[in-house]
């Protein structure tokens, strides 16, 4: 029995603790107007400082923006109007590989690079309704059509 | 009459969708410090190349796998449009690189305005957050450098915190032998190479 408990709460603890190591994924870093994330059907204030989880959604209103900066140095600069998927970021620290998925429904978003791209180009991707962009350590631009 | 009137535009609204409607515009960008941008490629669904966007300042529409329009355009008029949005960019990270007496978590003379600089660099960003990343030089083998560089940049850590920092907002990465600052053969001793870079971000 004790044995049990034992295994149990070293797995808890090992549950927990890939848990909180793969949740951190970057920080929102400014915000202006309103900004929102949306996480697991709960939508947050996006303030700076806030840190961001795989799968969260940045939503910002009219004349908003919002900005992060992830964990792989990536940087990304939300416009007004816009919808950005966090879909997939698995990244190595040691080794850099990594794959950083988003996905912008709708609006404007601007995006610097980092290690992931850096590591393996188009292992950081930008989909778009339409298209799939394959990012090779750059900056640029994407402005969803109507 | 009527009835061909709505066929006409019933046409035209369908033609104007397809014109207009599920066309992406990208523009590639000179980095902050000027130097020319890499490439951001048009992608198919299993990730074979279609495209390769490569010329800075030029707009190209894109749907699908296609790419309908790339034309040249003055910086002046992204500075205009898209301005505002590039500036709210969050201020690039910054690397501070410390040395430390071997084997100690004592900052070298030389390295303490570094430190002095990082600790007001972190208090001075909006929601910052630190990474601590310790390398090796080429003495011994690379999982032994990989364990050395974490153990070490996780000492740096505990001092950072010393130091005032919140421990949530720190984190600890080694990557061993795979960025040496000087390139040396294998199997070298290099105290520049053993190091440990606190990136603000």
């Amino acid at each position: 029995m004790g044995k049990f408990t034992t295994v149990v709460s070293i797995a808890i603890m090992i549950a927990f603790l890939a848990g909180t190591a793969i949740a951190d994924i970057g920080r929102i870093k400014r915000v202006k107007g309103t900004a929102s994330v949306e996480r697991g059907g709960e939508t947050l204030s996006a303030t700076p400082g806030m840190v961001l989880e795989k799968q969260d959604v940045l939503v910002t209103g009219p004349d908003s923006r919002v900005s992060v900066t992830f964990i792989d140095n990536s940087r990304f600069s939300a416009g007004p109007d816009s919808r950005i998927v966090l879909e997939t970021f698995d990244f190595d620290t040691t080794t850099h590989e990594g794959a950083f998925v988003s996905r912008v429904e709708r609006g404007t978003l601007g995006i610097v690079s980092g290690q992931i791209a850096k590591q393996t180009p188009d292992a950081m991707r930008i989909h778009t309704p339409t298209s799939i962009l394959g990012v090779r350590g750059t900056k640029f631009l994407v402005e969803v059509g109507q | 009459m009527s009835g061909f009137r709505q066929l006409a535009c019933g046409l035209a609204v369908a033609l104007l969708l397809s014109a207009c409607g599920g066309r992406d515009k990208v523009f590639l960008l000179p980095h902050d410090d000027g130097t020319p941008s890499g490439a951001v490629a048009l992608l198919g669904s299993t990730g074979e190349t279609h495209h390769v966007i490569d010329r800075q300042y030029t707009e190209v529409l894109v749907s699908g796998k296609t790419v309908h329009k790339s034309d040249a355009v003055d910086p002046s008029d992204i500075q205009k449009n898209y301005g505002a949005l590039l500036d709210h960019l969050p201020a690039p990270p910054k690397d501070y690189v410390l040395y430390f007496r071997e084997g100690t978590v004592t900052v070298m003379p030389r390295s303490e305005p570094e430190l002095t600089a990082l600790l007001a660099d972190v208090a001075n960003r909006l929601g910052a957050d630190v990474q601590v990343t310790g390398h090796t030089d080429t003495l011994g083998s690379a999982a032994n450098n990989d364990r050395l560089s974490l153990k070490r940049a996780n000492e740096i850590r505990r001092l950072l915190i010393e130091q005032g920092l919140d421990p949530k907002v720190v984190s600890a990465a080694g990557r061993g032998e795979r960025e040496l600052l000087v390139q040396t053969p294998d199997r070298t001793r290099h105290a520049e190479n053993r190091r440990v870079v606190v990136t603000v971000r």
